[in-house]
């Protein structure tokens, strides 16, 4: 019964990662982007857990490091999608290209 | 039981998932990836990680989606000169991406052998008897406070830059 636990939860991992790349290639709303990254990064988590539930704790202490790197990358991010918004009136990623020359 | 509700929490966070991806308002974006982050807590405390369920929900449902929210309402989005969605061919081409994406995965994890005995797992339960003996906190704290002490503390650092560089960056006078 484990097993087909952790089969399915490996499944819905990869669909949640396609998800989230599907979404980063479709939006050019840069706050939208970034949730369907958070999207990517949970999608991994649950990877992590399924695979801690077959080998050990080590994967979930690995999770607890990738939600605290997240937490950083948005409070990072979205000081920078501030700055660029204070610059260009607008959160569009194809318009994003201040560091560009 | 287990297996039926499992299955169900899979659904919520796939469906709420797409709606992430597919709802024109930012807002409701936010608001469609907090339901995933719920069902994948739900998920968690059926994978028997009950500690980073609560965290899952206190620190990402909590707090970095409130973040999420209040830039969504600083911002005023609503005179975008480009539409949100990018153009047909870019949607079409994004859309068979991830689902490529998503059927090479999924070939590859039903194809492969058994996770069970892939891995090496051994046939005891690892993670039923480190709970038995230690309980749902410190079966998590032990090995992070002994064998994962320094990145730890690197992880303390990292949130102290984080914090200095958001400061600066989204300061009034350009930095």
């Amino acid at each position: 019964m484990t097993s087909t636990l952790i089969r399915v939860a490996l499944l819905v991992s990869a669909a949640l990662f396609a998800i989230g790349v599907t979404g980063v290639l479709l939006r050019r709303n840069a706050i939208v982007v970034f949730l369907c990254v958070e999207l990517m990064l949970n999608a991994v988590n649950l990877s992590l857990v399924a695979f801690s539930r077959l080998l050990g704790i080590d994967g979930q202490i690995i999770v607890f490091f990738v939600m605290a790197v997240a937490a950083a990358e948005a409070a990072v991010g979205l000081a920078i999608i501030i700055a660029v918004f204070r610059h260009y009136e607008d959160v569009d990623v194809d318009r994003f290209d201040l560091l560009k020359w | 039981m287990t297996e039926f509700l499992f299955f169900l929490l899979s659904a919520a966070a796939l469906l709420s998932a797409v709606f992430v991806v597919v709802s024109r308002k930012p807002v409701a974006s936010v608001m469609f990836l907090i339901v995933t982050l719920f069902s994948l807590a739900g998920l968690f405390v059926l994978l028997e990680a009950h500690f980073l369920a609560a965290v899952q929900v206190i620190v990402y449902a909590g707090a970095i989606m409130v973040l999420f929210l209040f830039v969504v309402m600083l911002l005023n989005l609503g005179h975008v000169e480009l539409p949100d969605f990018r153009s047909a061919m870019a949607r079409l081409l994004a859309g068979a991406f991830g689902i490529a994406l998503a059927a090479f995965t999924a070939w590859t994890l039903l194809n492969g052998s058994d996770p069970l005995t892939a891995y090496g797992a051994s046939a005891a339960d690892p993670i039923q008897s480190v709970l038995k003996a230690r309980g749902a906190i410190g079966a998590l704290a032990v090995p992070l406070f002994r064998t994962y002490l320094v990145p730890f503390e690197v992880t303390s650092l990292l949130l102290l830059v984080a914090i200095i560089g958001s400061v600066v960056l989204a300061r009034k006078e350009a930095p």
